[in-house]
């Protein structure tokens, strides 16, 4: 019983191997990045534009709300992270509608590299806003016994995000693989339909929690200048 | 008993038991959850985005400890090291 696409081995020379998770990583970013451009090549401002002009718009300002309303007054900066974050993961769930294909993000792979750009990038993007002495000082709030503490929750929910969509994607294949075998017909199809839709759930979550950690970090206390101008 | 009938009976007892348990869990507190979000729907329908979201965004916490147990029943079965190490 396969465990993960990682196993599936299209080409190999010496060490290098490509597997299943490499090659549907691909064709995901190819057909995120091709569409996209072919989509945006004529953008019409007036009335009278393209459907698929439409559907990216309707996809990019929905995304942008979101962010605002986690609380991040600028969502444009974290627009492209977060927003590729929910359309990759996004994708590979949609395209298992096409046979053959398994979500790349069945691999525990894929979803320690997710989970570890996020790792990086809520203390670049706390620093940018707050400056390297703000972002430390904020490790040793409440008080200074408190530091292992924050650090080990920061690597922790790192670990938790990977695992958490790791562990739903490959429980979604797995359960197809297992009743493929009991009664081939009706079932599973209604069990793919359960993992679409965990898929984008999934998805969902894990962009949402990666803005609130992005927000938890970019919060700037309340400026001390503004007392000051009041006066 | 040698040890290899030793490891198979505790991997598969131990996984059966995780499942069991990881199931248990979550499913009390999901249940906990979605009925205290559909009060709180009942008393306030305006919040229904915000509610709504924050309901998803808690059951896919909850469900995540139902994972944690998943993932080591699946290891216990399909990739355990023990075994493999006394199979050689």
């Amino acid at each position: 019983m396969r465990l993960s696409p990682d196993e599936m081995i299209f080409w190999q020379y010496g060490f290098i191997k490509l597997s299943a998770t490499i090659v549907f990583t691909w064709g995901l970013m190819l057909l995120l990045t091709v569409g996209s451009k072919i989509i945006t090549h004529t953008l019409s401002t007036d009335h009278k534009r393209s459907r698929w002009q439409n559907l990216l718009e309707m996809v990019v300002m929905g995304m942008e709300k979101q962010i605002e309303e986690i609380g991040l007054s600028q969502p444009r900066k974290y627009l492209g992270f977060l927003g590729t974050l929910f359309l990759f993961v996004g994708a590979a769930s949609l395209c298992t509608i096409i046979p053959g294909y398994e979500p790349p993000t069945g691999s525990l792979s894929t979803t320690a590299a997710l989970a570890l750009c996020v790792f990086v990038a809520v203390p670049l993007f706390g620093i940018e806003e707050q400056g390297v002495g703000d972002y430390l000082k904020s490790y040793i709030k409440p008080t200074f016994i408190m530091l292992p503490f924050n650090i080990i929750s920061e690597i922790s929910r790192t670990l938790a995000l990977a695992v958490r969509l790791f562990g739903n994607m490959m429980s979604g294949a797995m359960i197809i693989g297992i009743l493929l075998t009991i009664t081939p017909y009706i079932f599973p199809i209604i069990m793919t339909v359960l993992g679409l839709l965990t898929g984008m759930v999934q998805a969902y979550i894990f962009s949402i929690l990666a803005s609130v950690y992005i927000a938890a970090a970019t919060r700037v206390r309340k400026p001390k200048v503004e007392a000051e101008v009041v006066h | 008993m040698d040890s290899m009938t030793i490891i198979a009976v505790a991997s598969i007892v131990t996984a059966g038991v995780t499942t069991g348990f990881g199931t248990m869990g979550p499913a009390l507190s999901e249940g906990k959850a979605v009925s205290t979000a559909l009060s709180s729907l009942a008393q306030q329908p305006d919040a229904s985005p915000t509610i709504t979201r924050t309901l998803f965004v808690g059951l896919a916490m909850i469900e995540s400890t139902a994972i944690y147990c998943f993932v080591v029943s699946m290891i216990l079965i399909f990739a355990n090291p023990f075994w493999n190490h006394v199979i050689k």
